[in-house]
């Protein structure tokens, strides 16, 4: 019961000061926003980026054609120079029989015209189909290949993708830069809020310790004040992730592009995010509260 | 029983002042004692040492069973929940009603609000407030608020009384008043009370104990004192 009664007077406490503090409460708030916005495009983006390159690298592959001219014995050597190349991982043969027998397959035109072709003059080649590990370092590889005798021609994935790869790893770079300095500036913010509150109930908190007030009782409604920061700070970064995410998603129909380029479902995606957003809102308030608690109530 | 024992204490303050020499001192449950002494003679300083405002440099200061000097920051608040301040100036919240500066120091306890209610309607029936409840302290006389600060300090029932200078800020007439309140609160709760002050006529008056102290040093404990050397 006691810690309940406690816990009622913080809140009451702190929601009287942020009141009263109103202008350098909604500084505070402010910049928390500004700050959880960047923060929640940036997660919604970095997710969304994890997924569909998770999803290209499955699909992603390079097709290594070797030369018409080719031995077994050399298709052998080339394989083992491929499986040296430290980015390759799963790959499959393909012998130029065996693509002829595929497209035959799929169709009765193909498989009339292909009909009539010779191994020796057929337009089929020999062919590697090479997964990568890491889809950022496919160009790199893919030129490795190139270079290796024998291969004729390397193709893989649309150029623009792995360019949109590395783009947005540097973006996420920069973001990160700018969240880390927003937070700073939001949380000195914070702790000058707190301490005008500190300052405000000096008298109060005098006598909180005369009587014998424990002194987490002191300091539990200024980390909630500071709490409560965080937490109006992040109601609109959170609307405009709800639905800003979901007018985007509508938008582009589900995707960018390409169909390669699949979001990620709105739901329930961007209530998971929201929940990120508000639990850095109130971590983010909580270590500034503390702080300022710290520096500038000597308990 | 002693409720306060004092061993061999010294209060030197960061400055280099020494304000108490080599103190030793008890004093008995239920005992109403003054602390008297010219201006800068540490009455201030002995009475902060015993409820942890300063620590004792040397020494040893024991209140209530608890050793005031070793007790770590965090736990002052037991020593202060044994005992109850006033102060010259009154120290009151002024956006407060009398009644919510009391409860105040329950509150900020975690006492519960019906025992809240019971116990400050007593201690303001105690020092003879109970019909200026819904008052601020600013509509009130110095004496009045004097007394508004004595009930927030017996609410929670101390066993000790600490009063820097009560009646400082108060005129003679006023000042008996307040007197009057704090022996009955020694004779009614058995509290014992400690009062630092400057006032000749009161310790004449009420024939308690005097400690008399002058540069820091102890000069006399007498019972039923006076202030005449
Ligand atoms: N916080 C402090 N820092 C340094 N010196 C102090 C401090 N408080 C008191 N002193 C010094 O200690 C000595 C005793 O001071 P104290 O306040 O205990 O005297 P007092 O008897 O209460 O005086 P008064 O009757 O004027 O209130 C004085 O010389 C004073 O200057
Ligand atoms: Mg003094």
């Amino acid at each position: 019961m006691k810690p309940f009664r406690m816990l009622g007077r913080s809140i009451r406490d702190a929601v009287k000061s942020v009141i009263r503090n109103f202008s350098l409460s909604l500084a505070s708030i402010s910049c928390i926003s500004i700050t959880l916005i960047i923060v929640a495009v940036a997660i919604m983006a970095s997710y969304n980026v994890q997924n569909f390159t998770r999803e290209i690298e499955k699909d992603m592959t390079i097709v290594v054609f070797l030369d018409n001219q080719i031995e077994q014995d050399e298709i052998h050597e080339v394989e083992e120079q491929i499986k040296s190349i430290s980015n390759v991982g799963e790959y499959t043969f393909q012998s130029r029989q065996e693509v002829k027998q595929k497209m035959q397959e799929e169709s009765e035109i193909f498989s009339t015209v292909l009909e009539n072709w010779e191994d020796e003059d057929s337009p089929l080649k020999d062919t590697f189909q090479v997964k990568v590990k890491n889809i950022e370092k496919i160009k790199d590889t893919a030129e490795k290949i190139q270079a290796i005798e024998k291969v004729s021609v390397v193709r893989y994935g649309e150029g623009m993708v792995d360019k949109m790869v590395t783009a947005f790893a540097s973006i996420k770079k920069v973001t990160y830069g700018i969240v880390v300095a927003l937070i700073l500036v939001t949380i000195f913010l914070i702790v000058n809020t707190i301490k005008l509150t500190i300052s405000a109930r000096k008298r109060e908190i005098e006598i909180m310790r005369l009587v014998g007030a424990s002194n987490i009782t002191i300091k539990l409604p200024f980390i909630i004040e500071g709490m409560i920061l965080g937490v109006f700070g992040s109601v609109v970064p959170i609307l405009i992730t709800i639905y800003g995410y979901f007018a985007f998603y509508r938008h582009f129909d589900g995707y960018l592009y390409s169909r390669l380029i699949q979001l990620i479902e709105p739901e329930p995606f961007i209530y998971n995010v929201s929940l990120i957003v508000i639990a850095i809102g109130i971590v983010v308030g909580m270590i500034g509260s503390a702080s300022a608690v710290k520096r500038y109530l000597k308990v | 029983m002693d409720l306060i024992r004092l061993k061999n204490v010294e209060k030197k303050y960061k400055n280099g002042v020494t304000a108490i020499y080599d103190l030793n001192l008890a004093i008995e449950k239920g005992s109403f004692v003054f602390v008297i002494g010219g201006s800068g003679s540490g009455k201030s300083t002995l009475i902060k040492m015993l409820y942890r405002e300063e620590k004792p440099t040397k020494g040893q200061v024991v209140v209530g069973g608890l050793d005031v000097a070793k007790l770590k920051n965090k736990k002052v608040y037991k020593l202060r929940r044994k005992l109850g301040i006033v102060f010259q100036d009154y120290r009151l919240l002024p956006k407060l009603t009398v009644y919510e500066n009391v409860a105040f120091a329950l509150e900020c306890i975690g006492e519960k609000k019906d025992i809240i209610r019971i116990k400050v309607l007593k201690a303001l029936e105690d020092v003879g407030l109970k019909n200026k409840v819904h008052e601020y302290p600013n509509n009130l006389s110095g004496g009045e608020q004097q007394r508004v600060a004595i009930a927030r300090a017996i609410v929670n029932d101390p066993k000790l009384l600490l009063c820097d200078e009560p009646t400082g800020n108060l005129d003679p007439e006023k000042s008996m008043e307040i007197m009057k309140v704090l022996e009955s609160i020694n004779k009614q709760r058995g509290t014992t009370i400690i009062m630092a002050t400057h006032d000749k006529e009161i310790v004449n008056k009420m024939k308690k104990q005097v400690i008399t102290l002058k540069d820091g040093h102890l000069v006399k404990f007498k019972q039923k004192g006076t202030y005449a050397e």
